[in-house]
């Protein structure tokens, strides 16, 4: 464990003491956070697009993606500077080691998640316990997305981390999230494909929590553990296998 | 009493292709051995196998007493390596990435610190101590390098082409730091540098296509080959096509 705490605080640093990261993590979902609710409030009255209880939530899922991004290229560039050489070569066990990445991570997003919902009180959010309830519904999606960056980060480089996590995972994240527009409009194979994916469920557990309809929370969340589940177990057996340098 | 590296009848696969193949090699504890050849000889494969990072595909090899297949965590808690790229953590301070090393070694806080403050005046880090390690620069960054490996107090160091891509008052100054190393522990240093080995080695093994073609110290090795150089008998000895 102390070891694992240790390597955790190793990475916490490297990833926040990247100003791009720190842009990207913390300030972007908070800019569009602003941005459209600014939009919003001069839309004339009775028309809803950007509903802060809605958007909110659902920035804070799609802000995730970044962590997949960090995560990724974290990983991928500790493999590609040989600096995985002397983790490997040190008496970190493989489980240390995957949580030491993963940890962070989930704090990185759980700050994104609460720095997110503050701004929305700004713009109407109800300081309540729903939202620190949001926050928990959140760290599924948070871990699957820290998965998925593990996951690349230990079979590709970085380069290509970016390329996955940065551009495609982002994209999919928030067109098939129902973030910007609502899926039933478009309906159809989209709104069927989009079910079928981890991020509409994750985000509209998040919403569940701030709009107090607590039910609908575990039926949602249910896609996303079981998304996490598959990435993170994926991630810890590839991980796993570079550190044992097969 | 155990030396403290042999390897008996190491090999390494990749796909179709032997890149290590050596049949009898051993390191006494306080020796400096040299890992002498061009790139693609095997050297770095040879590391990696005895700091119990890689699995060989036959054969094994003891350090310290340890099998790295059977005994690899023990293997871990001895060894050190110092990585061909310049393995650091690029956004923390040198002060940092000491005692975070320290810290996944097993050692606790104040030791950590105090290991950490040890080594950076040992090392000549003085000045740097504070600033981030990707604000150093190439010399610097190696000798960081070197100290990491070392913060765990290892009993085996494995220094991997320390002064490649160096200039020559760099590499001078690495040369200094590492021949202070000397004492207890054994030291593998891998180069293809002939004055590197020359400077620094008490014996060199010469390797080439993944097998050790000949041991000994560099006045054993000339006298093998007739040779005046260090560089000429290691082409004697090597031959054409090294890799």
């Amino acid at each position: 464990m102390k070891r694992t705490l240790k390597f955790s605080s190793r990475n916490f640093k490297e990833v926040l003491r990247d100003p791009i990261n720190l842009f990207f993590g913390l300030g972007f979902p908070l800019v569009l956070l602003i941005l459209l609710s600014v939009i919003q409030s001069n839309i004339p009255s009775g028309m809803t697009i950007y509903n802060v209880e809605s958007l909110a939530p659902a920035l804070c899922v799609f802000g995730y993606a970044f962590i997949a991004l960090f995560s990724g290229t974290l990983v991928a560039g500790d493999r590609e500077s040989s600096f995985a050489v002397r983790l490997y070569s040190s008496p970190m066990k493989p489980a240390e080691l995957i949580a030491g990445y993963a940890l962070p991570m989930l704090a990185l997003a759980a700050a994104q998640s609460v720095i997110c919902l503050a701004a929305g009180l700004i713009f109407g959010l109800t300081l309540s316990f729903r939202l620190l309830l949001a926050v928990v519904v959140g760290m599924p999606a948070a871990l699957f997305f820290a998965g998925v960056g593990l996951l690349t980060g230990s079979l590709l480089g970085v380069k290509q981390v970016g390329g996955v996590c940065g551009a495609l995972l982002t994209n999919l994240a928030g067109w098939l999230s129902g973030t910007w527009f609502d899926l039933a409009l478009v309906g159809g194979v989209f709104e069927k494909i989009a079910n079928l994916f981890p991020f509409v469920h994750a985000v509209n557990a998040c919403r569940a929590a701030v709009s107090g309809d607590f039910g609908r929370i575990m039926p949602e969340l249910a896609w996303v553990f079981g998304y996490a589940a598959v990435v993170c177990v994926a991630a810890a057996y590839f991980l796993g296998r570079r550190a044992k340098g097969k | 009493m155990s030396k403290a590296i042999e390897i008996r009848g190491l090999k390494r696969r990749f796909g179709d292709k032997l890149a290590v193949d050596i049949d009898e090699l051993s390191v006494e504890r306080g020796e400096l051995l040299a890992l002498l050849g061009v790139n693609g000889a095997g050297k770095t494969t040879t590391v990696r196998m005895l700091c119990g990072v890689l699995p060989p595909s036959e054969g094994s090899a003891a350090v310290e007493g340890f099998d790295v297949v059977t005994q690899n965590a023990q293997v871990k808690s001895v060894v050190a390596v110092s990585p061909q790229e310049t393995a650091v953590a690029k956004n923390l301070t040198v002060r940092e990435n000491l005692e975070f090393i320290a810290g996944i070694s097993g050692a606790d806080k104040p030791e950590a610190k105090r290991r950490a403050a040890e080594l950076i005046s040992a090392l000549g880090l003085t000045d740097e101590a504070d600033r981030r390690a990707k604000k150093l620069s190439g010399g610097m960054q190696r000798r960081l390098s070197i100290a990491m490996a070392l913060i765990s107090e290892p009993k085996v160091l494995f220094l991997d082409e320390p002064t490649l891509g160096l200039d020559v008052l760099a590499r001078r100054e690495l040369w200094r730091v590492i021949e202070g190393l000397r004492g207890e522990t054994a030291i593998v240093l891998t180069t293809h540098y002939m004055e590197e080995a020359e400077a620094l080695a008490d014996r060199v093994a010469v390797m080439a296509k993944g097998r050790v073609k000949a041991v000994g110290s560099v006045a054993e090795l000339l006298a093998q080959t007739g040779a005046d150089k260090l560089e000429d008998a290691f082409v004697a000895i090597a031959g054409e096509g090294a890799i």
